[in-house]
């Protein structure tokens, strides 16, 4: 027997703003309101605004790119790049031992990095929310099975798992995205679960089943709708992440094959003449710090704008 | 400041600067404490009485601002003092304070002990053992029994009542001299709160304090203050000696909230006054009156000049113009309470729901390896529901209402016994088939509607679900809806977000209502809101039963509500029905003790009576360990041998069912 | 008390048993040990022979239980590589990973912790916000690059420590950091919102209305319980540490588990990854079981549920 019309100092602004919205007439839809505190936050914009011209260079590569970065011009090896002296105009940020253009190898490294990002992350995401899903809303043995699984995950030191399994299937982008994406799926699965656990008591859970709803209506057209906010902050984090451990396993020689120009490949490939042409080394490490930077800021922009009921 | 005041605060503000501008929580309010007096704030959500109350010591949210010309507490004035001033030579040593939740409110890692100890050590030389000693005494006076194997134990394994008096014990440890009270009673059950309340004014008594009680509840203030100050928008809008303002209250805000409650004018299912519009938008400047637009008797001076203060003697003051609109006292002349709803409704008397003998069991397992162990949740319960009726279900939290009412909705099928629905049996229905029979309507407005679809489509899913009509058809009928249970058809488009609490609870009615059902399950519709708007919907559930033929199960622990609404009541404790009859008779003669003790324990406004103590011994027993016999008898006043081994069986009693060895002679052995 | 660590005990060793055998079963699938043994040309019928000598023609669950026994009595097998006892080969290189993600948990205790605590302590000011930023960029530096630019940097261009090996503790100092740095987001996170939730609780509310303020209000009153999600998210980043130094061995050429890890799997050595695999699933297992037996201690909600 608990009321709860007394004003709780923590709600209150949460409280007054519905007050606001109702005298005005209407409020902003969710949507709208989301998209309108995007317009105020920079991280996001940031974030949305380097991602947009890196998506279009990795998109356009073909056309975008000045030269073909798989070819090789062993007179012109081990350029620097045009600002430090002995650069060219020709090779903007200078040619690698095998003398293949640095900058096009750059721009198609993005779209490795963004196709193994993303392609992992989906992977993930079915994997986890399906789990999370059913875990949370049938809940009994089902719900324990599921945890279970999820701490021997966590267990497993994955980066070392991930390395053995590409060594012994095969280095491919197929191979390196699948596993990857394979081993990505506990974050999902905690998020989904815990808030499908939370919905799941709340009354228009109870109300669809009242109407008749199946389980499976509900857990998809009820439960589902409102777990698309969180879910799709953890993509972008774990495209994130997805992206770092490629490069990773790339320096490591335990993902992409060379010749493909993946950026921790060509870190790797740098690193034996770091100490004499630094930027081989630098270049790539500082596209793939933008990128997940920029990924990064986008999530937790997302994030801000999204979940309503924050602290600050 | 007069000699006999402890407290006197002039031009209180409050600010909260937001995203996007500054909220106006409390708008330069004025009050007076008498020594050894206690006075009661009262206020809807959202008016500002607990923030005042924080204001005090300052111990409102980090973001939010403070400002008053003066707050003199005892001759020093708290309004200069620092952080540092405040908490070594005020907070809980002269002020001690008490908070709304006791579930959340004390510290979960540290034991009762430490926790009662270090308000104690924390300001003055005292050794440890002193300390235990006051904390011992304490524990005793506030009722807990044991208490020095208490000093042991963690919140957790109290319950919230017993929480709530470690808490007051707590706030007693300096003897201070104010104490704040701020709805300590809300979350609780009703026997607890009354409980409570009669402790807190014989502590007060015993230790001469003086004591601000914040509630919502007119109820609790009329009984529990000696004076009242009505709060709305930030706002005190009226204060005085609480029989003066709660019987001849000035200002037009205070008398529309009195012609809200239910049971304030003592007859049942008539219309409830409704204050039309909702609390104005605390965000910047409010030109005039801020009740000016919700005002019946609002002139064009209410919307442009600020109203004036008008004092009727010392200490009873109200903000109003009054303007000539309207002159006279009473409300007489309005529709309010004039008008009986339902004059042709009829009850039936053929049973349209009937429960027969279902029990549920639940068996209950901790962790992974932990043991199983059994959960009786219902024990042999019957009821019928007749034709037309309102069945009110009352009873405490825990007592298995909601396994009643999920199990009557056929979500979850009963151990033993059944439901059946027009003769059906519903564990036999198809889902589809049921759904048109019985619908819901939910306890919180904010949880029932989906906050991912719009009002549309929420109201129109059951048509869709069940493939009714054309997307044309359905879009018609669920705008009829919204007219009919009074939404305006601008919502339509608009997220559950956007709404009230009325308005969303008026979109769950529609959502129930929109497949034609026979029954509505209410379960604990209007206790999530404000009692101006819970008026709104009763009115609108009392005419949609009429216009709709309806019945209703109306599960509640609103004993003021019970009375408005039931033509049937059915009481229930642990599992069981106790007591089952028609209203007048279970809620006038109560033939069970705790049917008794309940209705001792409703606080009505009745300004000038005391807190009934309701005379229970102990807490809600936890539903894990429920006791052998009778399962009252632990708590109940005139239990006997036999009570305690065996338990009764349901009995006829002057037409009500009643589960008592002694419930016969129960009622004159109570009254005494 | 006693019920719950057993009970955490058993659960521990489920997990741990779960993915040994997992793994192993993923191995045994996945590859043919015969044929590396043999060698990439070798005839099929060595092969076939090899296959039937060291039994790998028997069935999965049985090659497991014999390897599991023998591992129980500290026999994990023989390197095919290294042609020595795996046992040995941990051992010679278990030092320099423990030290190494001691220190680094040591770096990261020291940034990330007083970070987070003056973050939640003043939201919103110039510490948070550079705390917030200081966490964003540090999850999106590539761990290894990380590395490299410190060599860069420091043993190059400011040459103060060596480039790599693992003899003195200088040769510690950059690595530790790098791992270090990997948990410095995560640990600072969680430190700053879970100390915010506990400051905004109602408890906080109640002592402060009680009189604590200041220093007593965050040592007496908040801390024991901020510290439990402290605690959890230690234990499992000094286990990721483990994994994470994988990559931190083979920049700085350090002859940990990790790069015994890294190498094994380049020849194939699947003997000495599996025992590794075993060994860091065993050392996490433990680690937040000793997280969760510090919590029971801390909060008497664990403990006695």
């Amino acid at each position: 027997m608990t009321a709860r019309n007394t004003m709780n100092p923590s709600e209150l602004t949460a409280d007054e703003s519905r007050i606001d919205s109702e005298e005005a007439g209407l409020g902003l839809s969710p949507t709208m309101a989301a998209l309108k505190r995007a317009r105020s936050h920079y991280g996001l914009k940031i974030g949305f605004g380097i991602l947009l011209v890196m998506a279009v260079f990795a998109l356009f590569a073909p056309w975008l790119a000045p030269h073909d970065p798989y070819l090789q011009n062993l007179p012109m090896r081990m350029l620097p790049p045009v600002w430090v002296e002995g650069g060219s105009w020709e090779y903007l940020l200078g040619t690698d031992h095998l003398g293949r253009d640095y900058l096009s190898r750059i721009i198609y490294g993005a779209r490795i990095s963004m196709t193994i990002g993303i392609g992992a992350a989906t992977i993930g995401m079915i994997i986890g929310v399906t789990l999370g899903l059913i875990a949370g809303y049938f809940g009994g043995w089902l719900d324990q099975a599921v945890n279970f699984l999820v701490t021997c995950q966590l267990a497993v030191p994955s980066l070392l798992l991930i390395m053995a399994l590409v060594f012994v299937i095969g280095q491919s982008i197929t191979v390196v995205i699948f596993v990857i994406g394979a081993t990505h799926w506990v974050f999902y699965l905690v998020v989904t679960r815990s808030a499908t656990l939370r919905l799941r008591e709340l009354d228009f859970v109870a109300a669809a089943q009242a109407m008749g709803c199946s389980k499976f209506q509900i857990a998809v057209k009820e439960v589902l709708p409102n777990l698309v906010n969180q879910i799709m902050v953890i993509f972008t984090l774990e495209v994130a992440v997805a992206i770092l451990n490629e490069a990773t396993l790339s320096f490591l020689g335990l993902g992409i094959p060379s010749p493909i120009p993946s950026w921790g490949l060509m870190i790797a490939e740098g690193k034996q003449a770091m100490f004499f042409q630094p930027w081989l080394v630098i270049l790539p490490g500082i596209s793939l710090f933008i990128l997940v930077i920029a990924i990064n800021l986008l999530g937790d922009g997302v994030r801000d704008v999204t979940v309503t009921n924050r602290r600050n | 400041m007069s000699t006999a005041s402890i407290l006197d605060i002039q031009d209180l503000s409050v600010d909260i600067p937001t995203d996007s501008s500054t909220l106006h929580a409390v708008r330069g309010i004025s009050l007076e404490l008498n020594r050894g007096e206690t006075l009661g704030i009262v206020g809807e959500s959202g008016s500002g009485k607990s923030m005042t109350a924080l204001a005090l010591m300052n111990l409102l949210p980090p973001a939010a601002r403070r400002q008053a010309s003066c707050i003199d507490f005892d001759g020093s004035d708290l309004t200069h003092a620092t952080e540092r001033e405040l908490a070594s030579k005020i907070r809980g040593q002269r002020i001690g304070m008490i908070f709304q939740e006791p579930m959340t409110s004390l510290n979960p890692v540290y034991s009762i002990g430490r926790q009662l100890k270090e308000t104690m050590t924390l300001h003055r030389k005292v050794s440890d053992s002193e300390a235990e000693k006051r904390a011992i005494y304490l524990l005793e006076r506030v009722g807990l029994p044991d208490p020095a194997s208490r000093l042991k134990q963690y919140p957790h394994e109290l319950s919230g009542g017993q929480r709530q008096r470690v808490m007051i014990a707590m706030a007693l440890m300096n003897e201070p001299e104010l104490l704040i009270a701020d709805e300590p009673t809300t979350a609780l059950d009703v026997t607890i709160q009354a409980q409570i309340l009669h402790l807190l004014r014989d502590l007060q008594r015993e230790f001469g304090m003086s004591m601000i009680l914040i509630t919502h509840d007119l109820g609790v203030v009329s009984r529990a203050a000696d004076n009242i100050a009505v709060m709305y928008a930030g706002d005190i809008v009226e204060t005085g000696k609480t029989a003066e303002v709660l019987e001849n209250p000035r200002h037009p805000y205070t008398k529309e909230l009195l012609e809200c409650v239910p049971g304030y004018r003592g007859k049942s299912q008539q219309r409830l006054g409704a204050i039309p519009g909702i609390v104005p938008a605390m965000t910047g400047e409010i030109s005039g009156c801020a009740f000016a637009s919700r005002c019946p008797r609002a002139a064009d001076v209410c919307t442009t000049t600020n109203p004036p203060t008008k004092k009727l003697h010392e200490g009873r003051y109200f903000v109003c113009h009054e303007p000539e609109t309207e002159q006279g006292e009473g409300t007489a002349e309005r529709p309010v309470g004039s008008e009986r709803i339902g004059k042709n409704h009829s009850r039936g008397a053929e049973a349209i729901l009937a429960v027969e003998h279902v029990s549920c069991t639940f068996s209950v397992r901790r962790g992974l390896f932990g043991k199983r162990k059994p959960l009786q949740a219902l024990d042999d319960v019957s009821l019928t529901l007749n034709k037309g009726e309102v069945l009110a279900l009352v009873g405490e939290s825990g007592c298995g209402k909601t396994t009643l009412t999920r199990t009557i909705m056929g979500l979850q099928a009963p151990s033993t016994g059944s439901v059946s629905l027009n003769g059906q049996r519903i564990g036999n229905l198809p889902p589809m088939e049921r759904a048109r029979m019985i619908q819901p309507i939910f306890q919180d407005p904010y949880s029932s509607l989906n906050p991912r679809k719009t009002i549309g489509e929420i109201i129109a899913k059951p048509l869709v679900v069940h493939g009714i009509g054309s997307s044309h058809e359905q879009h018609k009928r669920v705008r009829d809806m919204m007219e009919l249970v009074g939404l305006p058809s601008r919502v339509f488009n608009s997220y559950p977000d956007q709404l009230s609490g009325g308005q969303r609870q008026r979109a769950a009615i529609g959502r129930a209502l929109i497949l034609n059902p026979e029954v509505v399950i209410c379960d604990e519709p209007t206790s999530a809101l404000d009692v101006s708007v819970q008026a709104q919907i009763l009115n609108l559930l009392l005419d949609l039963r009429d216009e709709l033929d309806l019945t209703y199960l109306f599960v509640t622990h609103n004993l003021s509500v019970v009375q408005h609404m039931a033509d049937r009541v059915a009481v229930m404790y642990l599992g069981e029905i106790v007591e089952c009859g028609e209203r007048d008779q279970v809620m006038s003669s109560p033939k069970h003790p705790y049917t008794h003790a309940l209705m001792d324990s409703a606080l009505s406004i009745s300004p000038g009576e005391s807190v009934p103590d309701p005379g229970l011994s102990g807490d809600f027993p936890n539903p894990m360990n429920r006791p052998g016999g009778c399962p009252f008898h632990p708590r109940c006043p005139i239990a006997e041998q036999q009570c305690r081994e065996e338990a009764p069986g349901p009995e006829l009693i002057d037409n009500t069912l009643v589960q008592c060895w002694k419930a016969k002679t129960a009622g004159s052995q109570l009254k005494s | 008390m006693l019920n719950y660590i057993l009970r955490r005990g058993l659960m521990a060793l489920l997990v741990a048993l779960t993915v040994s055998f997992g793994t192993f079963a993923l191995f045994h699938f996945a590859t043919d040990p015969a044929q590396t043994i043999a060698g990439e040309d070798a005839p099929q019928e060595m092969v076939d022979d090899i296959r039937e000598q060291y039994g790998f023609d028997r069935p999965v669950s049985v090659q497991y239980g014999d390897w599991l026994g023998s591992a129980l009595q500290g026999d994990f097998g023989q390197s095919y590589f290294w042609k020595q006892p795996v046992v040995e080969l941990i051992k010679e290189h278990a030092k320099v990973t423990i030290v190494l993600a001691l220190s680094a948990l040591g770096v990261t205790i020291l940034i990330a912790l007083p970070l987070g605590i003056s973050a939640a302590l003043k939201p919103n000011s110039w510490v948070d916000r550079f705390a917030l930023s200081t966490a964003v960029s540090a999850q999106a530096i590539p761990n290894f690059w990380l590395g490299l630019m410190l060599i860069i940097l420091f043993s190059v261009t400011f040459p103060i420590f060596p480039v790599s090996g693992d003899a003195t503790w200088k040769h510690y100092v950059l690595p530790a950091l790098v791992l270090g740095a990997s948990s410095v987001p995560a640990v600072m996170r969680l430190t700053r919102t879970g100390l915010l939730d506990v400051l905004s609780s109602d408890y906080i509310r109640t002592a402060r209305a009680k009189g604590f303020v200041g220093y007593r209000l965050i040592l007496q009153q908040a801390m024991r319980n901020a510290l439990l999600p402290i605690v959890s998210v230690l234990a499992v980043q000094l286990g990721h540490k483990l994994g994470g130094s994988v990559v931190t061995e083979s920049v700085f050429s350090m002859n940990g588990l990790g790069r015994l890890a890294v190498e094994s799997i380049f020849n194939s050595d699947i003997p000495t990854v599996q025992s590794l695999i075993l060994i860091f699933v065993l050392t996490f297992v433990l680690l937040t079981l000793a997280a969760d037996l510090i919590n029971a201690w801390l909060d008497p909600r664990i403990r006695m549920g």
